[in-house]
């Protein structure tokens, strides 16, 4: 797997942040609010550029095309939901012939066959991320990002887009993921990312990290306490 | 009082006799402004569009340019256009001036800056909803803004409805291009301003009515027109 290193500086978001990803399929990164993990995922998807440092995959500097990113809030075009998943193999340049067979075919791995042509943003908002998720597997990515997917959905349907997750990744895509709940990241993580004032504090296996962390602040945020307020 | 509701009458008896000139003075009224919107949205649409999701030196001061242009007084585009289209002005040669041309290109002179503005500030909104996820499947500033010029086409139905709206309601540039002329290009605006004034208040009165139905009318389909697409596509 390509591995990542970067620094921020100038923005004292991120600082001084190193950090790879290798082998592992299903990655977490937790954190409180303002660690920096969204701009961590947006670094790493290229929605933002640093301003210090470099972030290499697999020692080359140009980021594979094959990534999708899932956002807490999905945002769907005003069209059918398959011609939203169509919409992004359009832009990954998919042939028109295929666009519609891929669409219809990811969107049934979701679970979504039967609201095809239903208007997408009259879904309900776990319908809606659901339909995220099929617009970003149809790409095939190598790595799907997912900021916070669950955040904004009540806990069934939480559960669904984590069944999803699981299955994406065991197709063969790496997962990196925030989220705020940590039972959702002990049933996904392979390896926590624990984020602190923008730096990286311990990147650890998922269940060494819940067991017996290794640094203070994970162990405080676990419990719940929150020692930097 | 007496004369006013004496007035009222024969406007309504006009219009329900509704004779040749009346439809006349109505149909021109309308084909300008629609013209004129037409234009005006073709002009505007896609400069809403850069200004909106455009990445370039001097962004801010367009938005704000457009704005302003939004205000322009009606008679100076007139009087501007009148200088460009009269015999000495640049465009001379084409002997538009007092036509139902002068009158549309004026009129879209008026109206684009309005579309314009009012189309940036729908993509731009839509713009900061899609950003990331559009940069994230790998769309260009250009495809982001045909795409968001197609997702927000039912607000973008509703601008030109407004703009239509600004175009046949207002007097001053079609009175100084196209000069009020009987038959040619007199429309509902003009020909309420000079009956007026020569004190023939029911035919005034009548067109009143009627441009206050259109704007009405207009006013209502752009309502219907959001209340059903939202239903329709959230």
């Amino acid at each position: 797997m390509e591995g990542v290193a970067f620094s921020h500086g100038s923005h004292a978001i991120l600082d001084n942040m190193r950090l790879s990803f290798d082998g592992v399929a299903r990655t977490v990164i937790l954190g409180a609010n303002g660690a920096g993990k969204s701009v961590t995922m947006r670094l790493l998807h290229g929605l933002l550029k640093p301003n210090v440092g470099r972030i290499t995959w697999g020692g080359k500097d140009t980021p594979p095309t094959r990534q999708a990113m899932v956002f807490q809030k999905p945002v769907m075009l005003r069209t059918s939901a398959l011609r939203n998943v169509a919409y992004g193999l359009k832009l990954a340049g998919v042939p028109k012939a295929e666009r519609l067979a891929r669409a219809r075919a990811a969107m049934a791995r979701v679970g979504l066959a039967h609201l095809e042509k239903r208007a997408a943003r009259v879904l309900s908002g776990g319908e809606q991320q659901r339909l995220a998720l099929a617009r970003a597997w149809s790409l095939e990515p190598r790595v799907l990002f997912l900021d916070e997917p669950t955040a904004s959905l009540d806990p069934s349907a939480a559960r669904e887009i984590e069944n999803i997750i699981a299955e994406i990744a065991d197709a063969g895509t790496k997962i990196v993921m925030t989220t705020h709940s940590l039972g959702q990241a002990q049933r996904l993580a392979e390896e926590i990312i624990f984020l602190h004032l923008g730096r990286v504090v311990e990147q650890t296996p998922a269940a060494e990290f819940f067991r017996q962390p290794r640094s203070a602040e994970a162990a405080a945020f676990i419990r719940g306490e929150l020692p930097w307020v | 009082m007496e004369s006013l509701t004496q007035s009222l009458s024969m406007a309504l008896s006009l219009l329900v006799g509704m004779d040749a000139p009346l439809l006349e003075v109505i149909w021109l009224s309308l084909t300008v402004s629609f013209a004129a919107v037409l234009f005006a949205s073709l002009i505007g649409f896609p400069l809403g569009a850069l200004v909106a999701v455009g990445d370039f030196p001097g962004r801010r001061l367009a938005t704000v340019a457009l704005n302003a242009l939004v205000g322009l007084p009606a008679v100076v585009v007139g009087l501007l256009a009148y200088l460009m289209l009269s015999r000495s002005g640049p465009l001379g040669s084409l002997g538009l001036l007092f036509t139902p041309t002068a009158m549309v290109i004026a009129q879209t002179i008026l109206i684009t800056p309005l579309v314009a503005a009012l189309a940036r500030q729908v993509i731009e909104d839509a713009w900061r909803e899609y950003r990331e996820q559009l940069i994230s499947l790998g769309a260009t500033r250009p495809r982001a803004s045909l795409t968001l010029l197609w997702d927000t086409r039912f607000s973008l139905a509703t601008v030109v409805l407004v703009g239509f709206g600004r175009a046949v309601a207002e007097v001053g540039t079609v009175m100084i291009v196209g000069g009020n002329i009987a038959g040619v290009t007199r429309t509902m605006t003009t020909t309420i301003a000079l009956e007026t004034s020569k004190g023939d208040l029911p035919l005034a009165l009548a067109l009143g009515m009627v441009l206050v139905g259109v704007v009405f009318l207009m006013n209502g389909m752009a309502y219907l027109m959001r209340e059903w697409s939202m239903r329709r596509y959230g």
